[in-house]
């Protein structure tokens, strides 16, 4: 099985693709193929089901394919300070800089400041592909600031994809602004589509020059919201909808979001867990609302995936993150730091490290095609695993240094990503009150293995007392591959009578953790 | 004259700088300011105050009680 070739993210990536195209050439079945170098299987032409032109849309965009996600990396650049609407899951008064979660920032940069940034996080990160202007308040609330940024970037790095996420309530009038900078890719919020509902979620909007209140502001915002993505849809722009999971106040409604989404054209839907605490201030923190439990969260989500694409992979980032999803090295480019950096645009080297990328990438999906043959006797069992990753789609991190676990599905139709569960200490309050290890317990119990580079005694043993098999032996190997490997012992051993097949229980969603790269005061 | 910003309470959004119809209102170091001289209450633009309005923070924007309220524009 061929391994990773890419360096760890976390030092300075190194590659070498005569070792790549080596490994690919030793690869059985999969070699490059004459035809524009593209391989002769894997996922270059993009899923079955997926027309070429949204493949190459999407392909290098770790928000909307899940697949990219391992491997791409992203940036917010935080030039939108303003908002024009009031959700009860955020206030804007509190941030803290260790704390993981949107609307949060540490700092506001100017647009040349944010052009400035871009091309040292680009000259950094080779993988980085994507731009994004999220906030911290509202991108189409800050318009000027917002295309002016999109307008530098497109000139200094060309190659880089421009997206924004938006509440909407703006989106109508900045449509063809938004096609003009080829801005590619939208994300809306939408967390109602019957203002009932959103009476519960919004205190107000400001819509012609008042502040509207009640069921009235509710209905505009949706009315906004869906005109808007029937505008994009109309220009070919992709749209993702992000929708807030609050249970008891639009969970069971988020089913008819979706459909009302879907039959606009929306491209994936991504349903995420209310973040919600106390010491956010936020009116839901305040008044006790709770989040979803992960495997309330996922049945939701299981719930819309009919023919729409349902996002798992979303880590609900700050507006100023940097870096692959999951990981944030923000710290590293504060505006100190990239102004005091030797800033060289390297298109051509960029494009031999996305090159590369996408061969790994073939790889791996070779790889998985390999081991999914012979699953089909499988019946109705399915588990889910736990994999601690540092990107690339491979087993590469330690149990004892990981601050996520990606969640993978196994069934007879092969291993399916469906999530992914923090496990990083909390911002306050967290260090030393609480046990590390019940910690991860609680987030992966859910969970009938998990896959590790490395693990402890210690750990390993407390792992198997409640109940979730270690498994360290595909160290350094494809995620999926392993999974479906490991998946097929399990099989066996369960037809042999060697253990018995037990369903495991629900786990817990961790809120507002840090994923800094380093630990600030705060 | 009458609305300041309490500078304890700002987040420094900036959302309210581009509503106000006087040009009233611009940044100081890591919070906004109203100056007195241009603010008009809104009246004669808009009903309600549009700093009050677009505000996140409640009791943010509010009327600075030293100084007298706005009488209209000078006859």
């Amino acid at each position: 099985m061929a391994s990773s070739v890419l360096g760890s993210t976390a030092g300075e990536p190194v590659v070498d693709i005569a070792d790549v195209m080596q490994k690919m050439a030793e690869h059985k079945g999969c070699g490059t193929s004459s035809e524009g170098g593209k391989a002769s299987c894997g996922s270059s032409a993009g899923p079955a089901d997926m027309p070429p032109e949204i493949w190459e849309k999407v392909k290098n965009h770790p928000c909307y394919s899940e697949e990219a996600h391992h491997h791409y990396a992203r940036m917010h650049v935080a030039v939108a300070p303003a908002c024009n609407i009031q959700c009860n899951y955020c206030n804007r008064k509190y941030d803290c800089a260790n704390e993981s979660r949107p609307g949060v920032v540490s700092e506001r940069l100017s647009p040349e400041q944010a052009a400035r940034k871009v091309l040292a996080v680009a000259s950094t990160i080779p993988q980085m592909t994507v731009l994004g202007i999220a906030g911290p308040g509202d991108p189409l609330a800050n318009p000027r600031k917002t295309f002016e940024t999109f307008r530098l970037i497109s000139e200094v790095a060309p190659d880089i994809k421009l997206c924004l996420s938006t509440n909407g309530l703006a989106l109508p009038d900045w449509v063809d602004e938004i096609a003009k900078y080829k801005v590619d890719h939208v994300t809306i919020t939408i967390n109602m589509v019957d203002p009932e509902v959103g009476q519960h979620i919004y205190p107000w909007v400001f819509w012609n020059h008042q502040r509207v209140e009640g069921i009235e502001a509710s209905r505009i915002l949706m009315e906004r919201q869906l005109k808007g993505l029937e505008m994009l849809t109309e220009r070919g722009i992709l749209a993702k909808i992000n929708s807030v999971m609050i249970p008891g106040v639009n969970d069971m409604h988020l089913v008819e979001v979706n459909k009302a989404v879907k039959a606009r054209g929306a491209f994936l839907h991504n349903i995420m867990p209310l973040i919600s605490a106390p010491e956010h201030g936020t009116v839901f923190g305040l008044n006790g609302q709770r989040g979803p439990s992960a495997q309330e969260l996922k049945a939701l989500q299981d719930a819309c995936e009919g023919d729409m694409n349902m996002m798992r992979h979303c880590r609900q980032c700050r507006a100023d993150a940097v870096g692959l999803l999951g990981e944030d090295r923000s710290a590293e480019f504060t505006t100190d730091k990239i102004m005091a950096m030797d800033v060289q645009y390297d298109a051509e080297g960029r494009k031999a490290y996305q090159e590369a990328v996408e061969a790994e990438r073939q790889a791996k999906v070779a790889a998985k095609a390999d081991e999914i043959a012979g699953l089909d006797a499988v019946g109705e069992i399915s588990v889910l695993v736990a994999v601690a990753t540092k990107g690339h789609g491979v087993i590469n991190e330690h149990f004892g240094h990981a601050k996520e676990f990606q969640v993978y599905e196994l069934s007879a139709k092969g291993a399916k990503f469906v999530g992914h569960r923090r496990v990083d200490l909390y911002c306050q309050g967290g260090f030393g009150e609480e046990d590390a290890l019940d910690t991860i317990t609680r987030a992966i119990n859910d969970c009938h293995a998990v896959f590790v580079a490395k693990i402890g005694g210690c750990p390993r043993a407390d792992l198997e007392k409640a109940g979730i098999e270690p498994v360290d032996r595909f160290a350094h190997e494809y995620i999926e591959a392993s999974a479906i490997a490991w998946f097929k012992d399990y099989l066996a051993n369960v037809a042999s009578g060697a253990i018995v097949h037990v369903e495991r229980g629900d786990a817990a969603i961790r809120q507002g953790a840090y994923s800094g790269g380093a630990l600030l005061a705060g | 004259m009458p609305y300041k910003i309490v500078a304890g309470q700002c987040t420094n959004c900036s959302a309210c700088e581009a509503e106000c119809p006087n040009e009233a209102i611009s940044e100081q170091g890591t919070t906004f300011v109203i100056d007195p001289a241009k603010c008009t209450e809104c009246i004669g633009h808009y009903d309600t105050p549009q700093c009050v309005a677009i505000c996140p923070v409640d009791h943010t924007c509010v009327i600075d009680t030293a100084l007298p309220r706005y009488q209209g524009a000078p006859a």
